[in-house]
């Protein structure tokens, strides 16, 4: 049985599918069968940064709505063998989703693969909330800025009360990605500091991905930044976080410090 | 004659709850009304200027038998303040306003004989039967032990709120007596809401976007800036709210 991972924020244009690609490809490469899923119903961007915009057949909606079978959705990377995208749907809504479902296809994703990854989309409606519901862990994506801190405190909230795994009793595994992280703004002030949000969200922290043009030039060819570019600087951040989530322990390093300064924090558990 | 005031004053929200009577009618109906009517007849008067609430959760009736169960029971003298259990989209400006989250009280015996159906003006010795006499009871309270998030409310209307985490900006905690944070207070608390002027807030650091205690509140931007950051405990002088640093 796989792990079934979102990656969530409540906020948009913080990063998710570009981490949820990164992670995905960083896992895929350590042999781990990994399936990227597109929650994002009718704003849908996984395909692009996967560079499989041209191979969309089938999607989510489909799969729910029995048009089409699973592995006919399923589109296999074209570098790495085991790594699939099921993309989303672009020209329906997030209403074509419904809970049974969704239910049902995490289920069969679950069975054949080792990670399930779910880009939810921005917000608190009924995508967000269908993406998480599965859930074994999140993944809160988190720029170092107030607007974005807050949402993802919401994002947490629903975490722990709209989940399957809520429901139940049981505690969300959650974990805090920084991304969009300057050194230079940090040094000015002009963002927030990392321990401030972390004492903000009382999560553990995952990664630090620093603000870079490699992020951005990775999404124009197409390719995963873990994949494009993997000796760049938030390719190994991103590398560091897989790692993390496979059990590691690693110090988190804050881009522009000193190596270690900042492993004391790291594994910093939720108040 | 009208007042024109000079200074701004902030308008008082508090809440307040009511004991009411809760009829549930039963089918058939014309049974029911029958042993209302029966009740009325040995006590005339007993359901004046008493609050009624019609519970009709679970009754298979539809929005006409609704609204001539009203009007059967108006044309007895009893008026109805709210409804319980009935679908919104039925509740017209024409029926009572919908009634949600009642909390059970002790059953109201209705009167036996005539006699005792005391008529309305003895009601002034009443109230020294509804509360118990120094009854010593321990005061309860809510403890939290998660943080509280964004858009999350914590509402305890019963007593005080201590919450062994902070509270984030964009949630808030509304009590019925004191609230304790041990950890920083980003969001809104609001205290003593159910007219308890005596209530506190407290907390090991003050970033509140608002505080309030008995319906007088503060926000932010009227908080003087020094205590910012500061272990504090906020009270009530007069209409005042004032607020002091801890140890």
């Amino acid at each position: 049985m796989g792990k079934v991972i979102v990656v969530t924020s409540g906020k948009g244009g913080v990063g998710k599918t570009t981490s949820t690609a990164a992670l995905g490809a960083a896992l895929a490469q350590g042999g781990a069968k990994v399936v990227v899923v597109d929650f994002d119903v009718g704003l849908r961007n996984l395909d692009l940064v996967m560079g499989a915009e041209r191979r969309v057949v089938y999607d989510l909606v489909n799969v729910i709505q029995g048009d089409a079978k699973l592995t006919q959705a399923l589109i296999r990377d074209k570098r790495l063998q085991t790594l699939y995208l099921l993309p989303a749907s672009q020209t329906r809504d997030k209403d074509n989703l419904t809970p049974e479902g969704v239910e049902k296809v995490i289920a069969a994703l679950r069975k054949n693969f080792d990670w399930v990854i779910c880009d939810s989309p921005a917000g608190i409606e009924r995508g967000a909330t269908l993406a998480m519901r599965h859930a074994d862990i999140a993944i809160v994506v988190t720029n170092p800025e107030v607007s974005s801190v807050r949402d993802s405190d919401r994002i947490i909230g629903l975490l722990d009360s709209k989940t399957v795994k809520a429901e139940r009793g049981e505690q969300m595994d959650k974990h805090l990605l920084l991304t969009r992280y300057d050194p230079a703004r940090a040094e000015r002030g002009d963002m927030l500091k990392v321990d401030d949000v972390l004492e903000i969200l009382s999560i553990p922290l995952l990664g630090i991905i620093p603000e870079s043009m490699d992020v951005l030039r990775a999404s124009n060819v197409g390719a995963p930044v873990t994949l494009s570019d993997d000796r760049s600087a938030p390719a190994l951040a991103y590398f560091d976080a897989a790692r993390r989530l496979n059990g590691e322990t690693i110090p988190v390093t804050v881009p522009g410090e000193k190596r270690g300064f900042f492993g004391k924090f790291f594994g910093r558990k939720a108040a | 004659m009208t007042n024109v005031l000079t200074q701004a004053r902030p308008i008082r929200l508090k809440g307040r709850s009511f004991l009411a009577l809760v009829l549930t009618p039963e089918l058939p109906f014309e049974d029911w009304v029958a042993r209302l009517d029966d009740l009325a007849a040995r006590s005339a008067g007993f359901f004046l200027r008493r609050p009624i609430v019609l519970d009709v959760s679970g009754l298979p009736i539809d929005r006409a038998q609704l609204r001539e169960m009203v009007d059967m029971l108006a044309t007895r003298n009893v008026r109805i303040m709210g409804i319980e259990g009935a679908r919104p989209s039925w509740l017209d400006s024409g029926l009572p306003p919908a009634l949600t989250d009642g909390r059970p009280a002790s059953d109201i015996e209705a009167p036996a004989t005539q006699a005792e159906a005391a008529p309305a003006e003895d009601e002034a010795d009443e109230p020294a039967t509804d509360q118990p006499a120094h009854e010593v009871r321990g005061a309860p309270s809510l403890m939290v032990t998660q943080p509280v998030r964004s858009g999350q409310s914590v509402i305890f209307p019963e007593g005080d709120v201590t919450v062994v985490g902070s509270v984030a900006s964009g949630a808030e905690i509304v009590a019925g007596g004191s609230i304790h944070v041990y950890g920083t207070l980003r969001g809104r608390a609001m205290a003593g809401t159910m007219g308890n002027a005596a209530a506190r807030i407290f907390c090991r650091k003050l970033e509140a976007e608002l505080i309030a205690i008995d319906g007088f509140y503060k926000t932010a931007e009227d908080m003087e800036p020094d205590l910012r950051g500061r272990a504090v405990q906020i009270w009530l002088e007069g209409d005042k709210i004032v607020a002091g640093t801890l140890g």
